[in-house]
């Protein structure tokens, strides 16, 4: 149960995000979800998209450097509270956050958070045994 | 008032400097025949021998010595004297593979001390002087060079060696430093040092001697103002013997070579022609008075233009212009000399891809230099932190081979430019000449 995020070396220089979404929004790729962890000279961008295999051949086809990686994706109730304690089984049970990001859908009172963790199938596996609703990447192509 | 060292040679006649290096390169080159088999093999093979050689007029008959025929010879193939004569050996400033070790008798060593001397007088100095030299000491020629010609002139030396700013501005402050002997970049940064701890009313400078690296008249006059001193220009390479080959005086313009120790040449660097004096072109230096590591017509790869016009200063030995370039490849980044093969094998090593730019740069009169490589699927992650570890890596592999900080730039696939005949590696932001 997990969504394929895909990240792509991008320059740390004005205009090199355009360049790419121009690409994306040609081929009418759309995105879901999107964040950059950035260094002083180059970025990683993150996305998520529907069919993401589309999405790798086009950017393999312009030049850009890529990879998919298998990510978590979480509905988050939209009240306070509820992050804190899906951080809080994931922490309790030894679970480290490489990174995060959120991201919002039309379906009303939820959030998503990504999360992308060294060993997905124990975080699953806790999330689940905390009846935490994870979404797969057949759910964000009917969401 | 001038201020020469010895003036008889300093300010001698041109016919008396003639006069000097033609009987002087007549006995060099029987010295070099008869002890140095390298070179007279080369001279076999250019059907020449020493008596084809009467004059200064013949000096273009001799074959030229270049920096492969020091590697091949390395290490004592050139070496005209027997080694219990030899008293020092000095390197240059170490590149891999590239290394040069030259050898001087203590005759060799008095020679080159005096040649500072001159410089160091030149620029001011007398025995009342108190001179700093922050030339690294040891394989360098920077250091002793300095040192030496300090002793000469009977100044009271500081060996200070380079770096610690901290201990370096202490003395000078404290004992009262009236010369300062750096590289050009470090003397912009001791000035920047100084000034930023309010100290330029506590140092007693008055004038430095700046070489072993590029500079510009722009940054001449930063220092010059930041440090209220005249700055004088010095040029030297180890193969020759050091700091001191040629100096700058008073006038600042163009750096007076002492001939009666060097015969200076400009070649055209493509087919080794001489060329009329006035005309831009390759310098060549033949040692005529040095004992153990006499180099005949050693192609110096620097470019540059060489003037007899009379100079104010009185004294009559050709000037020489600041380098204008190299003939060859090689860049010279804070003093030190780095070829962008050393940089290719890093990267080749590292598994890299081997289309890669040099750019090198001036900041705050410091030279950087950055290498950018094209980011490669393989290198590839989602996670900051893991690529950002092998831009570490490379960095430090870099820092081993070079001996100076590179900064690693990762970019984008197909961004370096490809050529269609020989890259271009290296892009020089400096404008040096």
């Amino acid at each position: 149960m997990t969504v394929k995020q895909i990240s792509i070396f991008l320059e740390n220089r004005p205009g090199s995000l355009a360049e790419l979404i121009d690409v994306l929004s040609k081929e009418e790729i759309n995105m879901r979800a999107m964040s950059v962890g950035e260094t002083e000279d180059f970025g990683i961008l993150r996305i998520i998209v529907q069919d993401p295999y589309k999405a790798i051949c086009v950017l393999k086809q312009n030049g850009y450097v890529c990879s998919i990686t298998p990510v978590l994706a979480v509905a988050v109730p939209d009240e306070a509270g509820s992050l804190l304690n899906i951080l809080n089984i994931l922490g309790k049970n030894g679970v480290n956050l490489d990174y995060t990001y959120a991201f919002t859908m039309k379906k009303k009172d939820f959030a998503y958070m990504v999360f992308r963790v060294q060993d997905n199938e124990k975080a699953i596996d806790v999330l689940s045994k905390n009846k935490i609703e994870l979404i797969s990447q057949d759910d964000l192509a009917q969401m | 008032m001038e201020n020469y060292y010895q003036p008889e040679i300093e300010c001698a006649s041109r016919e008396q400097i003639q006069a000097w290096q033609d009987e002087r390169l007549v006995k060099q080159v029987k010295h070099v025949y008869e002890h140095v088999p390298y070179y007279r093999k080369k001279m076999e093979e250019k059907g020449v021998v020493p008596e084809d050689i009467r004059s200064t007029a013949d000096l273009h008959k001799l074959p030229f010595l270049t920096k492969d025929d020091l590697r091949q010879a390395y290490p004592y193939g050139l070496l005209a004297t027997p080694l219990e004569d030899v008293v020092r050996i000095q390197s240059t400033s170490g590149t891999t593979g590239r290394r040069v070790v030259a050898f001087y008798t203590q005759h060799d060593i008095d020679l080159w001390d005096e040649c500072c001397a001159r410089a160091i007088m030149a620029a001011g100095g007398t025995k009342k002087d108190v001179v700093h030299v922050c030339y690294g000491y040891g394989l360098f020629t920077g250091g002793p060079g300095l040192n030496g010609g300090s002793h000469k002139v009977g100044s009271m030396t500081l060996p200070m060696s380079s770096g610690n700013t901290e201990r370096q501005i202490q003395f000078m402050c404290d004992l009262g430093s009236t010369i300062l002997c750096c590289t050009p970049s470090y003397a912009a940064y001791l000035a920047e040092s100084i000034n930023e701890r309010g100290l330029r009313d506590k140092i007693k400078l008055k004038a430095g001697i700046f070489g072993a690296e590029a500079w510009t008249e722009e940054m001449r006059r930063d220092i010059e103002k930041s440090l209220g001193i005249k700055a004088y220009d010095i040029y030297g390479l180890t193969e020759i013997s050091g700091p001191g080959v040629s100096f700058e005086c008073s006038e600042q313009r163009g750096m007076h070579i002492n001939e009666d120790h060097f015969i200076a040449e400009i070649i055209d660097p493509v087919t080794g022609e001489v060329l009329p004096e006035g005309e831009k072109g390759e310098l060549v230096f033949t040692s005529i008075t040095k004992e153990a590591f006499p180099l005949l017509r050693y192609r110096t790869r620097d470019i540059c233009v060489l003037s007899r016009e009379k100079c104010s200063c009185g004294r009559t030995h050709v000037r020489m212009s600041k380098p204008m370039g190299r003939s060859d490849d090689m860049m010279i980044i804070k003093g030190v000399n780095v070829f962008p093969s050393q940089i290719e094998t890093v990267l080749l090593n590292k598994g890299y891809p081997a289309n890669y730019q040099i750019i090198v740069n001036r900041v705050n009169n410091s030279d950087t230099l950055e290498v950018q490589v094209e980011m490669t699927p393989e290198m590839f992650s989602d996670s900051v932190t893991k690529i950002a570890a092998q831009e570490r890596e490379l960095v430090d592999a870099l820092k081993a081979m070079l001996g100076i900080y590179a900064r690693v730039r990762l970019v984008e696939p197909k961004t370096i430019a490809r050529s269609e005949g020989k890259a271009v590696r290296v892009i020089d932001k400096r404008n040096l000449y």
